[in-house]
């Protein structure tokens, strides 16, 4: 029953940080841009959340201005890479150790417990005394999950979502029909760094602290989710079914920790875990794909490409 | 309408590698010109044409537009008034898009983007009466991606998309130079078409000296960064391969030695 136990722990979790990985597929999958960011904007988002209700700051809006924050970072990587034309993978590494320095200064010290202050999890808890914490926990993740899907749903049928999915696509053509491809760029990772850092705040008011820390290896469990969900969902079908199995991908990753953990995995080795796992998810289409390739050698395929234009 | 002054491009300037590319253009395109453009490689055809788009700054010299001087002016506004279609099918088009994703794009060239939903409904219809007209069978494949239809279907639909507004000046790089012959020329047959109908003004660029003699209405050969030759009127029309080869040796002190261009 432990595991059984375990499971339901992890959907919880998977559920919350599943808008993190939303944030993510942002960039990595509609812009084709590997940001890097992420790490530090998780953080960022986390502290700031925190720091604002010790204060006595209603939490719900305090994630609003994580939010806000985390828009800020991803705007500031954007504005390094477009602007002053620093490479993609650096420009993101530049705000994630700046940021660093920054999570701790706005924190004060290297970590928080947040006890005995109003967090969205005491606040939904004081409406549904019902639930338990992890259901209310849940219950916060679904609705923030639901509300960030329809949003991207929305945003990306748009024109200038559109313009956004067309940059990550191919920029030259993008930039000749008249879409101002930095400003593109920009806006994308603005708002999916601005979603990492809700999730941030959501998760270190679910879990009870912040911590300067809790950025690190962020980004791949976000590609962790990704991918899985890929992998398991298939890709061929509509946006909000690739959003779904975002969702979904970050549920079964939180899984495969608990189960592993279960198993008697230590804990400190869970990163070498995460890596391992997105190397694997990563392979999975490339072994395929040598593996149907070796058959064909045996059975030519029929296959003609594209069609004739006549 | 668009006039290009002594503008001069050099490519790696400054290393071993420093290639002069155009050398104190003078060009000045009317409207309703359609001009080909022939040359061997490296005489800067396409170099040309990514100036007037704007894909890299001109090095020196000034290009106008209707008066106005647009030589500092990014691609992306520039792009308000070209129609553009590119050597490599690949790029005129984004392969993980629908057909009418792509054209919705094309339709909103040089107007504000905005929180409007990508495509309307008006829109669809026009775009199966455009994609009908390119005969392929792409109107009944509105929502397909891209990425599925063939060298020629996209370079097709590129076409389309870059008349789909009205461009003042329609830009064609060797369009037709990756397909194979019986496209090429079906896609060569459309953009006579598509330029006649709409009366267009077009700077096509081509390997082709037959295709260069037998289109538009004005004819420039490029040598070494230079325009050699700018033939028009009347003279374009009586132009013979034979005489232009000839033309080309007095112009440029060499003789014709592009296996592509004379075979094609």
């Amino acid at each position: 029953m432990a595991i059984f136990q375990a499971i339901q722990d992890a959907a919880a979790q998977g559920i919350i940080w599943d808008v993190m990985a939303l944030g993510l597929y942002i960039t990595f999958k509609i812009l084709n841009f590997a940001d890097l960011t992420v790490d530090g904007s998780f953080a960022t988002g986390g502290v700031v959340s925190a720091i604002l209700i010790t204060k006595g700051m209603d939490p719900f809006l305090s994630l609003l201005i994580s939010l806000a924050a985390g828009m800020i970072c991803g705007f500031i990587t954007g504005f390094l890479h477009t602007k002053l034309e620093i490479p993609e993978i650096l420009a993101g590494i530049l705000t994630m150790l700046a940021l660093y320095s920054i999570n701790v200064r706005i924190l004060g010290q290297p970590n928080m417990a947040l006890l005995g202050v109003s967090t969205v999890l005491t606040s939904v808890s004081s409406i549904f005394p019902a639930l338990s914490l992890k259901a209310v926990s849940a219950l916060i993740g679904l609705i923030a999950t639901i509300l960030v899907i329809t949003f991207l749903y929305w945003f990306f049928g748009t024109e200038i979502g559109c313009s956004i999915r067309a940059t990550g696509n191919n920029e030259y053509m993008v930039r000749a029909l008249g879409v101002n491809t930095d400003k593109t760029k920009i806006l994308a990772l603005t708002l999916s760094n601005g979603l990492v850092a809700l999730s941030g705040g959501m998760v270190a008011q679910t879990q009870g602290y912040a911590d300067v820390g809790m950025g690190i290896g962020t980004i791949m469990i976000g590609l962790a989710s990704i991918i899985i969900g890929e992998v398991i969902m298939g890709k061929r079908f509509s946006f909000a079914y690739k959003l779904a199995s975002v969702v979904f991908g970050s549920i079964i990753y939180r899984c495969i920790i608990a189960l592993v953990l279960q198993l008697g995995l230590d804990s400190k080795d869970l990163k070498l875990l995460t890596s391992i796992i997105v190397a694997a998810a990563l392979s999975v289409s490339v072994i395929k794909k040598k593996f149907n390739s070796k058959r064909s050698n045996h059975a030519p395929t029929t296959n003609k490409g594209g069609e004739a234009v006549d | 309408m668009i006039k290009l002054e002594n503008v001069c491009k050099t490519f790696n300037i400054n290393t071993i590698n420093e290639k002069k590319a155009l050398n104190n253009i003078n060009l000045s395109i009317e409207s309703g010109d359609f001009i080909t453009v022939i040359g061997g490689n490296g005489a800067g055809k396409s170099t040309l044409l990514n100036l007037i788009a704007g894909v890299y700054p001109c090095e020196s010299g000034a290009i106008t537009l209707d008066g106005s001087d647009i030589t500092t002016e990014p691609e992306y506004k520039r792009a308000k008034f070209l129609g553009r279609v590119f050597q490599d099918p690949m790029m005129g088009t984004a392969a993980d898009m629908g057909i009418e994703e792509n054209l919705a794009m094309a339709f909103r060239r040089g107007k504000k983007r905005g929180l409007h939903w990508g495509i309307s409904h008006e829109e669809r219809t026009l775009y199966k009466e455009k994609l009908k007209t390119l005969d392929l069978g792409l109107e009944t494949r509105l929502s397909s991606k891209v990425g599925l239809l063939s060298g020629g279907q996209r370079q097709a639909l590129t076409l389309l998309m870059a008349t789909l507004q009205r461009p003042k000046l329609l830009l064609l790089d060797e369009h037709t130079a990756a397909l194979d012959p019986k496209t090429a020329k079906k896609v060569l047959e459309l953009t006579d078409s598509i330029v006649k109908r709409d009366s267009l003004t077009t700077l096509m660029v081509t390997h082709n000296m037959k295709d260069a003699i037998r289109m538009g209405n004005r004819l420039i050969m490029m040598h070494e960064g230079r325009i050699i030759l700018d033939i028009k009127g009347k003279d374009k029309e009586n132009l013979q391969i034979k005489e232009l080869l000839d033309m080309f040796e007095s112009a440029s002190g060499n003789t014709m030695d592009n296996d592509r261009m004379l075979l094609s």
